[in-house]
């Protein structure tokens, strides 16, 4: 079934689409046990599992014990410890039962009624369908039972005392079903699915307030994370995909590039693990939704010319002398890159990003671009850290948001060296 | 109380490099490119000031021999102020002067020419020798001084008597060590500046190769023109200031 | 004791060009393959990263990316007569380590041979008679024809996204390409690279005088580029720091730029660096190979089986793998038996310098690119009458002149003083004038019965093993064709409207300490039967069948171009082989 690289040959993953919007209406009303019997819902768990990229938390890399738990997860307040939720009855959630494994995921409570931490995404995986939630089941109880015990709770107290989540739910959880828009088509509502439910994207992409929880007036506005700054994925024509077409968006999840950009950072390993194996309906739906999303208005307005004043000339020759030594052999005089190789500086949502840590952070350390099936390249760019002060990466950025069509803030030097620092800290 | 988490601590390099779980060193690579953030092998850049190898006795025969093979004139400075006995001193000091990489398996035999150098005396160990050796013949030559001593005229005779084989040294082969000293010279002269020669990109600018420059695309079609970049080393970059 | 790891289908030993592409096709067909590498993993963000890659002192004159003498050297003499003593530091040629191998510091320079240059005992002995070649030369036929190889060119050019201009489609001669290459069943992938103006001032004295110059092919990529592997190339920026360099912008055709990006994806590949593989086991018969043993870097001793084994290391480690496992007979000079080390070639260069008017020449001899050049071929191979001229054999001439690095361009007329004022005037004066291209004469080396590989007597590696001992010297064949050649090139020089000329013919002895390209060949040629090689027309060994050799180790004489490209396209053909009659039927493809 698989080939070589472990992957569903792309007949396969047709007839899988296909039996998902063909199930899908039907699925919707029949309340759903889990048939053991069924592969269909089996090969349909798989799926939307990769979809939910569950494996990204559950699974430790290198291992080979998928879902096995072990990996840690880093929280400002402490760690986290993915469980392991093989069958096994001891260790993983063999014994547990289907209403338990779907409340887990879809209302974040723990099989005795106590509570997750929202380090488990349930406040996104709660739009997901019963039906789909069985399906996920039904899969994760045919992946290889492995007695792995991990005591997923390393915060310390009083984090530790779950009982302080119900506050925190009655605050901000809403619960509930994805319920489609009716005004929209069915390819944006699947698009909606994925996006809100299954892909967690807000999780990474949302800002999130004081106490951590989605900021709800700005929905994928983009939010600083372990040393990156996840973009926002609006259709603002500036920071978010509003210069990219659909079919661009759908070729960057689906390809890791496309002709403009290499995904890279942490959405590299989303790329590897998920959004490169969705069928590419999925990919397009996702595109087509996020297209209609809106980005901040007013910030638009505000921030649509460059913050370079005539004073500060000096930094846009300077910073066109560093680029022209180091950067332009890849990037190109006129900084449209090398399409598929080196992504584009000419407009780009990376680039404009309000938040510069993105561009600090692959000056200083280099980047390594996601590897797909359709696009194996990889490239890779060079840490500059060595070569380049806190001054010098400041004016560079600053020339670069301010050039071939970029309009962003200035970065600063002293921005520089608290990041320099930061990452320093970093070893990933 | 809760702010997002993402899976950490593992980097995304974990998922490529796979150190096997043996005593083995091996680095079994499997899966992706083996690449961690951050990586890279930038050179070291000499800093100048103190000796690393030479005494300060060598120290003052070699500034004074370097600044005869690249006088000071009016197309660049003397290889003294050019760093050139720095970047000697450096290079010694490191693997270079001690045969870093060399097969140094005996027997030692001399062979032909055609064989190559077969000593087993070290760069470090032959200007360590061949620069007492020096100073001994100039003190027996030019009335108790020293190479460094010397007015220019007679330090110039003494290296035209070693390059030509006519002044021999005790202990050394004056020849040999002649044809060393001007290559580790020359070399710091026209090398990067990093190394501690070629100050402020001094030969390159007088002989007109910009430097350490990546992309030419611009010029490969201007036949017979002189570019117009600014000289450049790979941590030199004077037109990187911010000067309007 | 070493400790035995699970079974391979396939275990490569060198991750180079040719393990790499081996590794790939053989993973294509569903075999589980472990790749052995002496040397480190290779990158270019961390290995020739843009902000330090440009390093001459680094990595040319100190040779940083290269092998080590001390984890591994070899030895040298002209002849029997001489007692061989270790090449202690890298002279004459310079040896590639690490994932990528030489592949990874090339000059990218992608030629095809000629026609004739397969066939070349017979082709030489028809039109010239026998007594025309010297009584001790020892060229063969390859065994295997133009027409056999074409399509595996094609696919490694392919593979490179190779920059060229046509000369021959399918027996049409192309105006602005080679009017002597092969006829080729494509275009190149990409057009040719753009030229400088030394470069296209000899295009312009060549035609004066009559011959059909056109650009080199090159590995260095006149626009970005995508393989049919997916992976993508970028367009080269004529940096001028290609040859003993890594490329910091993917726009030069190596390993990690077209193959191994596709090739690591993949669950049944696996590569172990740092790991040198000590011996090819053999059954007790001698004539199936078990798998190899290696050491890693700790000196742990690993035993690897498998099913077949390919030996892709660089061409004299070959040998010395073979010699060391005990596999094929060792060459006799003496008796002229024992086929593994005979039939070793290097390469015949020569140059001149050319100094031009200051005042009305500006070469920018620092814009530039490994492959780079204006060629004519009319002089290489047996494009000429050899007749009146007592020789055999012939190469490219070109202005190929890569780079403008100081330490080495700074070159100056005879009888400039090599120090003092005078010096310094004469590099400023000659600097941006002066044509001074190493590779322009790049003539044949046939092959002779006294230049060969053996075991050294004396000297050992780190593992007290046996170094391989080279024994080579020019003949007069070989220093009459680099006069030869050396003249036209002056008198292109002269066309062009050089003011003095400096002629460099080589010259005997063998130098092993001056540098004249890294391409050592032969020593386990390939041939149509066991008595006269090592490996037959498959670079499958005679001896061992499930053992294949594949490199320039194959090449029975070498001819007057560059080798990578038919390297590349040994390794497809015998890739291709492998895949589409080994497998199906393991054992000998050739019953002679």
């Amino acid at each position: 079934m698989r080939d070589a690289h472990g992957h569903f040959p792309t007949v396969t993953r047709a007839l899988l689409l296909g039996a998902v919007f063909a199930l899908w209406p039907l699925a919707a009303q029949a309340a759903g046990a889990i048939d053991k019997q069924d592969f269909n819902q089996i090969e349909r768990g798989h799926y939307l599992a990769i979809a939910g990229d569950c494996a990204a938390c559950h699974t430790l890399p290198g291992s080979g014990h998928d879902y096995a738990g072990g990996r840690v997860i880093e929280t400002p307040f402490g760690h986290l410890v993915a469980p392991n939720i093989t069958p096994d009855p001891t260790t993983g959630i063999g014994a547990w039962t289907d209403d338990e494994f779907v409340n887990a995921l879809t209302k974040g409570t723990g099989r005795h009624g106590d509570r997750l931490y929202p380090a488990m995404p349930y406040t996104y995986y709660t739009k997901v369908t019963r039906d789909d939630a069985l399906a996920i089941r039904a899969y994760l109880n045919t992946v290889p039972a492995v007695h792995h015990p991990v005591k997923s709770d390393q915060l310390p107290f009083p984090l530790d005392m779950r009982i302080s989540m119900a506050a925190w739910d009655e605050l901000f959880f809403k619960p509930g079903e994805f319920r489609p828009d009716p005004h929209k088509s069915a390819q944006w509502n699947r698009g909606a699915y994925l996006t809100e439910g299954l892909g967690h994207c807000g999780m990474c992409h949302t800002p999130k307030n004081f106490l951590g929880a989605d900021d709800a007036g700005k929905t994928f506005q983009g939010y600083a994370l372990q040393g990156w700054f996840a973009p926002d994925i609006t259709n603002d024509p500036r920071r978010g995909v509003g210069s990219w077409s659909v079919d661009q968006i759908a070729a960057y999840l689906k390809n890791g590039q496309n002709g403009v950009t290499v995904g890279n950072g942490l959405m590299a390993e989303t790329i590897h693990l998920s959004t490169s194996h969705l069928s590419d309906d999925d990919v397009k739906a996702i595109a087509v939704y996020l297209k209609d999303r809106p980005g901040d208005a007013g910030k638009q307005e505000a921030k649509a010319q460059p913050a370079v004043s005539n004073a500060d000339q000096a930094t846009m020759s300077a910073g066109a002398q560093i680029y022209a030594d180091e950067c332009s052999g890849c990037h190109a005089p006129d900084a449209k890159g090398v399409a598929g190789l080196f992504p584009s500086l000419h407009g780009t949502p990376f680039v404009q990003q309000t938040d510069p840590t993105n561009l600090i952070h692959v000056v200083l350390r280099g980047a390594l671009g996601v590897a797909t099936k359709a696009a194996p390249t990889a490239p890779e760019m060079p840490a500059f850290a060595w070569v380049l002060d806190d001054d010098q990466v400041a004016t560079l950025l600053t020339y670069i948001r301010n050039s071939w069509g970029n309009a962003a803030p200035t970065v600063s030097a002293d921005r520089v060296s608290k990041e320099r620092a930061a990452l320093t800290e970093r070893s990933d | 109380m809760y702010q997002l988490t993402r899976r950490g601590l593992l980097g995304s390099s974990a998922l490529w490099l796979l150190l096997s779980s043996s005593a083995a060193r091996a680095a079994v690579i499997r899966g992706g490119i083996p690449w961690k953030p951050g990586a890279g092998d930038p050179p070291e850049p000499v800093t100048p000031g103190g000796w690393k190898y030479f005494t300060p006795q060598e120290a003052k025969t070699v500034e004074a021999f370097v600044d005869r093979l690249i006088p000071a004139d009016d197309l660049s400075p003397g290889g003294r102020e050019c760093g050139c006995a720095v970047f000697i001193d450096r290079q010694l000091a490191g693997p270079y002067g001690d045969f870093g990489g060399y097969y140094l398996a005996g027997p030692f035999v001399k062979g032909t020419k055609q064989q190559g150098p077969q000593s087993p005396v070290t760069p470090a160990q032959h200007y360590r020798k061949a620069l007492a050796a020096l100073d001994g013949a100039c003190r027996s030559k030019y009335g108790g001084k020293a190479f460094a001593e010397l007015t220019d005229a007679q330090k110039d005779e003494v290296i035209t008597g070693l390059e030509n084989g006519s002044l021999k040294l005790d202990g050394a082969d004056g020849q040999e060590f002649f044809k060393l000293i001007l290559k580790n010279t020359q070399n710091g002269y026209l090398a990067d500046p990093i190394y501690g020669g070629n100050k402020d990109m001094a030969s390159w600018k007088m002989i007109g190769f910009p430097g350490a420059h990546y992309d030419y695309r611009e010029w490969i079609d201007k036949h017979n023109q002189r570019v117009t970049m600014p000289a450049v080393g790979i941590a030199n970059h004077p037109n990187w200031s911010q000067k309007s | 004791m070493a400790r035995k790891l699970p079974h391979k289908d396939v275990a490569i030993i060198g991750l180079g060009w040719t393990g790499s592409i081996l590794a790939n096709e053989l993973t294509d067909a569903g075999l589980d393959v472990v790749a052995i590498e002496r040397g480190p993993w290779r990158d270019t963000a961390t290995d020739f990263a843009i902000s330090y890659a440009q390093d001459e002192l680094r990595y040319r004159i100190r040779h940083e990316l290269f092998l080590r003498n001390s984890q591994m050297s070899v030895t040298f003499r002209n002849n029997a007569g001489q007692t061989a003593l270790p090449v202690r530091t890298w002279g004459a040629f310079m040896l590639g380590n690490g994932v990528g191998g030489a592949g990874v510091h090339w000059n990218a320079e992608t030629w095809r041979f000629l026609p004739t240059d397969f066939t070349l005992k017979s082709h030489l002995t028809q039109r010239y008679g026998a007594n025309f070649l010297p009584a001790d030369m020892t060229i063969q036929d390859w065994g295997i024809t133009w027409n056999e190889i074409e399509p595996y060119y094609d696919e490694f050019e392919y593979l490179c996204g190779t920059s060229g201009q046509a000369g021959n489609l399918s027996g049409e001669l192309q105006s602005g390409g080679n009017p002597f290459e092969g006829p080729r069943s494509r275009p190149y992938p990409t057009p040719p690279q753009k030229q400088g103006y030394g470069h296209t001032l000899f295009a312009q004295g060549a035609a004066k005088l009559g011959y059909k110059p056109f650009p080199q092919p090159s590995g260095n990529l006149s626009r970005a580029y995508t393989n049919p592997l997916g992976v993508t190339l970028a367009p080269c920026t004529y940096c001028g720091f290609c040859e003993w360099f890594g490329c910091a912008n993917n726009s030069k055709a190596t390993p990690q730029t077209t193959v191994l990006p596709a090739l690591l994806r993949k669950t049944n590949f696996e590569a172990r660096t740092e790991c040198e593989v000590t011996r090819i086991n053999l059954d007790n018969t001698g004539k199936r190979a078990t798998g190899v043993t290696f050491v890693d870097s700790s000196g742990e001793e690993y035993e690897q089986p498998a099913d077949i084994v390919l030996l892709c290391a660089f061409s004299l480690f070959n040998v010395q793998l073979l010699l060391l496992s005990g596999i094929g007979a060792a060459y006799d000079p003496a008796t002229g038996q024992g086929q593994i080390g005979r039939n070793f070639t290097h390469q015949t260069m020569s140059s001149a310098l050319g100094f031009f008017d200051k005042d009305k020449y500006n070469f920018n001899p620092f814009v530039a690119s490994g492959a780079i050049g204006m060629i004519i071929d009319e002089f290489n191979g047996d494009n000429f009458d050899h007749g009146p001229v007592g020789f055999v054999g012939g190469g490219y001439i070109g202005q190929v002149q890569t780079n403008g690095r100081p330490i080495e361009s700074t070159a100056v007329p005879p009888g400039t003083p090599a120090w003092g004022s005078k010096w310094k005037a004469a590099i400023k004066d000659n600097y941006l004038s002066t044509i001074n291209s190493g590779g322009a004469c790049h003539g044949s080396m046939y092959s002779y019965r006294d230049n060969y590989l053996s075991l050294d007597p004396t000297y050992k590696d780190r593992f007290g093993r046996p170094l391989v001992r080279i024994t080579i010297d020019f003949h007069d064949n070989e220093i009459k064709m680099s006069n030869f050649l050396t003249d036209k090139y002056a008198e292109i020089l002269q066309a062009m409207g050089a003011k003095q000329i400096v002629k460099k013919p080589r010259k005997a002895p063998y130098d092993v300490t001056q540098y004249q390209t890294s391409h050592l060949n032969g020593g386990a040629i390939m041939g149509d039967n066991p008595g006269n090689s090592a490996v037959n027309r498959y670079l499958q060994s005679w001896d061992v069948a499930n053992l294949f050799v594949v490199g320039a180790s194959a090449f029975p004489q070498n001819a007057g171009y560059n080798p990578t490209g038919t390297v590349g396209a040994l390794a497809f053909w015998a890739a291709d082989a492998i895949r589409s009659q080994y497998l199906k039927n393991p054992g000998p493809l050739v019953h002679a």
